[in-house]
């Protein structure tokens, strides 16, 4: 396993699309390895997308069961070929990026999604998500398509935060 | 080159911000990070601007613009550094209808509880007869969001909190 070199904006490439995965083989899963083992190693990030390390395949990482507060999650995902077939309700939300570093900024996102991907070993899966999974599973999976999250940015001022709770 | 803190203060007008960074930029002045507001009417900007030369002659270059805009210029030579933002992990929504003293309020019994605000951004709204004060903030919790909701449920205890609604709301900032 290794730390790979993750790109930073500008560089192009991080704009590039990426193509799905046809072959579910050892390859793949040492290179699942190496990208987890980057996302491990950066500043507390619940997700990485392959081509943020110069790999343009539809491969995506996201955890969010390590929150300090906790959220609601489905674990450890490795998401191959992810595919979200249903969206419902909009947020806004502060997101980061291994890949633009030092700025945060809101987006707007999906509250709830329903995600269709491949694990690993080919396994198809099917997940309902809501919240900051939701978010984080969005924000790698517009990796895929050449996107950062400053194609997405909302205005800092006078931005529309829906309350969770109406008291 | 040194870091400058560059404030304009006018009469609004369509135009400003064009005008004063095309004056600054065939100076050869670099702009760092700013923040443009229309405060009352008034258009003011902040601005981080690079500047080969003294604090004199950046007032030199500037101050026939901001004459002609009819704005007031003030400018300070400062440490400047950029890529040290800090994340904000709390946002505090605040209105009420407006009196004075709302801010020093809340403010003072969140900086207590061990807030430091990182954005701050207010609006009277409202008429004449009836102004509504708004205010947004952005901040850290250096003592954890408990404390800044104890702090504040003690300040509507006291009864310095009537009129006024106040809302905390953890910012979980996604990285990935």
């Amino acid at each position: 396993m290794s730390v790979l070199e993750i790109l930073t904006y500008p560089d192009a490439r991080l704009k590039q699309d990426s193509t799905p995965v046809e072959h579910f083989d050892d390859a793949l899963r040492s290179f699942v390895a190496d990208l987890e083992e980057t996302r491990l190693s950066g500043p507390g990030a619940v997700g990485i997308a392959a081509p943020q390390v110069g790999y343009f395949q539809r491969i995506v990482i996201v955890d969010v069961s390590q929150m300090k507060r906790p959220v609601p999650n489905h674990g450890h995902l490795i998401l191959v070929n992810p595919e979200i077939t249903a969206w419902d309700g909009y947020a806004v939300g502060r997101e980061g990026c291994l890949s633009v570093p030092d700025y945060t900024g809101n987006v707007i996102r999906a509250e709830r999604i329903h995600l269709i991907a491949f694990d690993p070993l080919g396994e198809r899966m099917e997940f309902d998500m809501e919240g900051f999974e939701a978010r984080a599973v969005q924000h790698e999976m517009d990796h895929l398509d050449g996107l950062l999250f400053l194609d997405r940015l909302v205005s800092k001022r006078n931005d529309l935060f829906r309350r969770k709770t109406y008291k | 080159m040194n870091w400058f803190m560059l404030t304009l203060v006018g009469e609004d007008r369509p135009g400003i911000v064009a005008k004063i960074t095309a004056t600054l930029f065939q100076a050869g002045c670099n702009l760092g990070e700013a923040t443009m507001a229309r405060l009352g009417g008034n258009f003011t900007v902040m601005l981080m601007v690079q500047h080969a030369g003294t604090l004199d002659s950046l007032h030199a270059l500037i101050d026939p613009v901001a004459r002609e805009l009819g704005l007031h210029a003030h400018a300070d030579l400062i440490e400047g550094h950029l890529h040290r933002h800090l994340i904000p992990d709390v946002r505090v929504t605040v209105y009420g209808a407006d009196r004075s003293g709302i801010v020093a309020q809340v403010t003072g019994a969140l900086t207590a509880a061990g807030f430091n605000i990182l954005d701050l951004q207010s609006d009277v709204g409202g008429s004449e007869a009836n102004p509504v004060y708004i205010m947004t903030m952005e901040g850290q919790s250096r003592a954890g969001i408990e404390a800044l909701e104890a702090a504040l449920a003690a300040l509507k205890r006291d009864g310095a909190r009537d009129g006024i609604e106040v809302d905390v709301q953890p910012i979980e900032t996604l990285i990935g």
